[in-house]
């Protein structure tokens, strides 16, 4: 695999074999000494125009473990706000060779474009409201742990779909690994034309008792004033994953950071349920996977190293 | 001082009348009827003799051109063009765009006023036309806004615009937000003349979108822009030219509402005309999956639905001409993520070959249908559509039919390469234009037998 762009792009077996490898990193992080020497000299740049606190420390602890060396280049503050273009970007941090550059945009295949201008390959840490692979694999992974696997189960996504990459990608992932997935939210925030991608679309919560897997996303301040929803209040009335809606049985999700007492209430975050945490845990291992598979593995055939002490 | 009353709202550029044999070519002219193998003598710009072929006698002086198993059609008319002059003249300017136009087949274009700065006022709209006198390679005419700076709240001085050389007047690249502004200029209308060509959209419904609200929007998690945002206004428009008896062209229809919405204003009286463009015609939102830059237009493409009813509007006459919106942009302006770039893609260069290709070659309309809608983008403006008759000026357009070339393969006339058509196999190339009695283009590779 030379870059990560979407998930589209992936095949299941593709999606296997990183959870595969991720799970085959799991063990570095219960070390004392938390690294590998895999990626030992390579270079990975983390170029994010988006804030993003934890998708940038999860890929750069993810880079580190692996003994690559990290740059991080935020736009803000640089020559981005000076009004560079991204092209220009990308071919000035050319000059800088590195192997991989992790990218973050505010925009839709920004990540695909880039992928053009450099020698790098690419890994796509969001393009807008397009998708967000690493986030889909980790949810994949997360819940191959959890069940075993995702083949026949009933998956639902609830709440903002319209604004969410998350949503696009864990659509398209889900169902690749054999999940069927419903979307479910206000009118206002499911987009026209999301049956494309395979999912059923409901505007009620009534029957999330067929779901085996709640996957709840996060509801955004500003959707208020944009007149999407009338008040949080009514949203979390109707939308809410609280204890009375979610049952014993069913697993639930969040690509956080959570809202308290919007999207879900504060039992259920802290409930044996939720696997939100092992989902932040499953950010590391999953990211060195990829990082590895479009580095290490581009010389094909390579086996999976032994994590070995560094 | 007296003002000087342009009664032609065409810049004619000066150029040396031709003097011409078009030897043994299909000529093909919808609107006399003619279809069949001629010869045609162009002398001193006009069409002398339409003779059976290989009768004509060769008058001293005059080029020979070989037109066996080639068309010649009355040259086409662009209702919708964006020269980018003044001020943007990195993406266009009068000479490349015109010279496009020329490469294209086309004979006369009528350029749109959202240009930096915009052309609302007549000093503006004199030295754009003093410029087009000297630089044009086809004739133009000039657009001017309805409403001050595109601002959408305070009427031109379009009566001075008019009497200044202003064909029509638009906002085109924003709708006229408000129906009370749009009323206005209609009333105005009595006074200053002019077609009110307009831009559907709006802005409420179309919010950020960057493509059709749709399959593929909802996949690539781009925000859409609705049909609806185009035929509400479509329809709202309408309703207000009625009501004041006012004279309305709608720009690049792109879905089957806003069809069905000038189907329905027609058939009450309204006095309204409408425009489609080549990609509109071609394309859907399915070309948008790549993300592709150049498949970024305003109105966006649609669907497969919209795209069958727009051409089946233009085949009926619901639609009464084909405009390309060519609208160029410069590479750096584009090659940038899908959200962030301009709206537009070059079409004057392809027109022909794309609609040819994508809807003649497969038998779903008729050429003589398609010459007609290319030659009568300026009717509803009053540039009456090129005749090949005796006595008319000579505006010819000679096609190979059969000659198929990859779009930008040799680059563009055009100063930009934004085309959506891009990379494309077509067939139909132009090997010759006579615009405004005079040669204007002549393809690299096609020789003139000489005297």
């Amino acid at each position: 695999m030379r870059h990560l762009l979407s998930i589209e792009d992936l095949d299941r077996a593709a999606i296997e074999r990183i959870c595969d490898r991720a799970a085959s990193f799991a063990e570095v992080a219960d070390r004392e000494i938390k690294k590998v020497p895999a990626l030992r000299g390579r270079t990975v740049l983390n170029l994010f125009y988006e804030a993003s606190t934890r998708t940038r420390s999860s890929f750069e602890l993810a880079a580190k473990r692996l003994s690559a060396d990290v740059v991080n280049f935020a736009a803000s503050g640089s020559s981005v706000e000076k009004g560079e273009s991204l092209k220009d970007t990308v071919l000035t941090l050319n000059a800088h060779k590195p192997d991989v550059i992790v990218i973050r945009t505010p925009w839709a295949g920004a990540a695909a474009l880039v992928a053009e201008w450099t020698p790098a390959a690419i890994v796509n840490a969001g393009d807008g409201k397009h998708e967000h692979p690493t986030q889909a694999l980790l949810d994949v992974h997360t819940l191959r742990a959890r069940l075993g696997g995702l083949d026949g189960l009933s998956i639902w996504i609830v709440g903002d779909v319209l604004h969410s990459r998350v949503a696009r990608s864990n659509i398209l992932a889900f169902q690749k690994m054999g999940a069927s997935v419903t979307v479910c939210g206000p009118p206002t925030l499911i987009p026209r034309g999301v049956e494309a991608l395979g999912c059923d679309v409901r505007f009620t919560l009534d029957d999330l008792g067929e779901a085996d897997v709640v996957y709840a996303l996060r509801m955004q301040h500003e959707r208020m004033d944009q007149a999407f929803v009338p008040t949080l209040r009514e949203y979390a009335a109707e939308y809410q994953i609280n204890g009375r809606r979610l049952h014993p049985r069913q697993v639930l999700m969040h690509p956080g950071p959570v809202n308290r007492g919007v999207e879900l209430s504060g039992e259920v975050v802290d409930s044996p349920q939720a696997v939100i945490t092992a989902q932040v845990e499953a950010g590391v291992v999953v990211r060195m996977a990829v990082l590895y598979e479009v580095l290490a593995s581009a010389r094909a055939g390579e086996p999976v190293p032994e994590p070995a002490p560094a | 001082m007296s003002v000087v009353r342009r009664s032609d709202a065409l810049v004619r550029p000066a150029a040396s009348p031709a003097r011409l044999v078009v030897r043994g070519a299909h000529v093909l002219d919808p609107r006399t009827g003619v279809d069949g193998v001629f010869d045609v003598v162009v002398i001193d710009g006009g069409i002398a003799a339409l003779e059976p072929a290989g009768s004509a006698t060769v008058p001293e002086g005059a080029e020979v051109v070989d037109g066996a198993g080639r068309h010649l059609l009355p040259a086409f008319v662009d209702p919708h063009v964006h020269l980018r002059v003044p001020g943007q003249e990195h993406k266009e300017d009068l000479e490349t765009g015109t010279r496009a136009a020329a490469a294209g087949g086309y004979c006369a274009v009528i350029a749109m006023p959202n240009t930096e700065p915009v052309v609302d006022s007549a000093p503006v709209l004199r030295a754009l036309r003093d410029a087009a006198a000297r630089d044009a390679r086809v004739p133009v005419a000039f657009t001017a806004a309805i409403t001050r700076g595109l601002g959408g709240d305070e009427l031109t001085e379009m009566a001075e615009l008019r009497s200044e050389g202003a064909i029509a007047f638009t906002d085109d690249g924003r709708p006229v937000v408000s129906a009370g502004m749009l009323r206005k200029a209609l009333q105005y209308q009595r006074l200053a003349g002019g077609v009110l060509a307009l831009h559907e959209e709006d802005p409420a419904l179309s919010g950020r979108g960057a493509m059709h609200e749709g399959e593929v929007s909802a996949l690539l998690g781009l925000a859409g822009i609705p049909s609806v945002s185009e035929s509400t206004m479509v329809a709202r428009d309408c309703a207000l030219a009625g009501y004041e008896g006012g004279r309305i062209h709608i720009q690049h229809l792109s879905c089957v509402e806003s069809v069905l919405a000038i189907e329905a204003a027609k058939a009450s009286g309204v006095k309204v005309t409408c425009e489609v463009a080549p990609h509109h015609l071609c394309l859907t939102e399915e070309a948008v999956r790549g993300l592709d830059t150049r498949m970024k237009m305003n109105p966006p493409l649609r669907t497969e639905d919209d795209r069958q009813a727009l051409i089946e509007a233009l085949r009926s006459g619901v639609i009464d001409c084909i405009a390309t919106d060519h609208a160029p942009h410069a590479r750096d302006e584009k090659e940038v993520p899908f959200e962030q770039a301009p709206m537009g893609t070059t079409g004057l260069e392809t027109a022909f070959a794309a609609v040819y290709t994508q809807l003649v070659v497969p038998g779903v309309l008729d050429l003589g249908l398609v010459v007609e809608r290319m030659t009568g983008g300026g009717e509803p403006f009053g540039i009456p559509a090129p005749r090949v008759e005796v006595g008319e000026e000579a505006n010819l357009v000679l096609v190979d039919l059969g000659s198929e070339w990859e779009v930008g393969e040799d680059g563009y006339e055009s100063r930009s390469e934004n085309c959506c058509f891009a990379g494309e196999r077509v067939r139909g190339r132009v090997l010759m234009t006579v615009a405004a009695g005079a040669v204007a283009y002549r393809e690299r590779a096609f020789a003139v037998v000489g005297a």
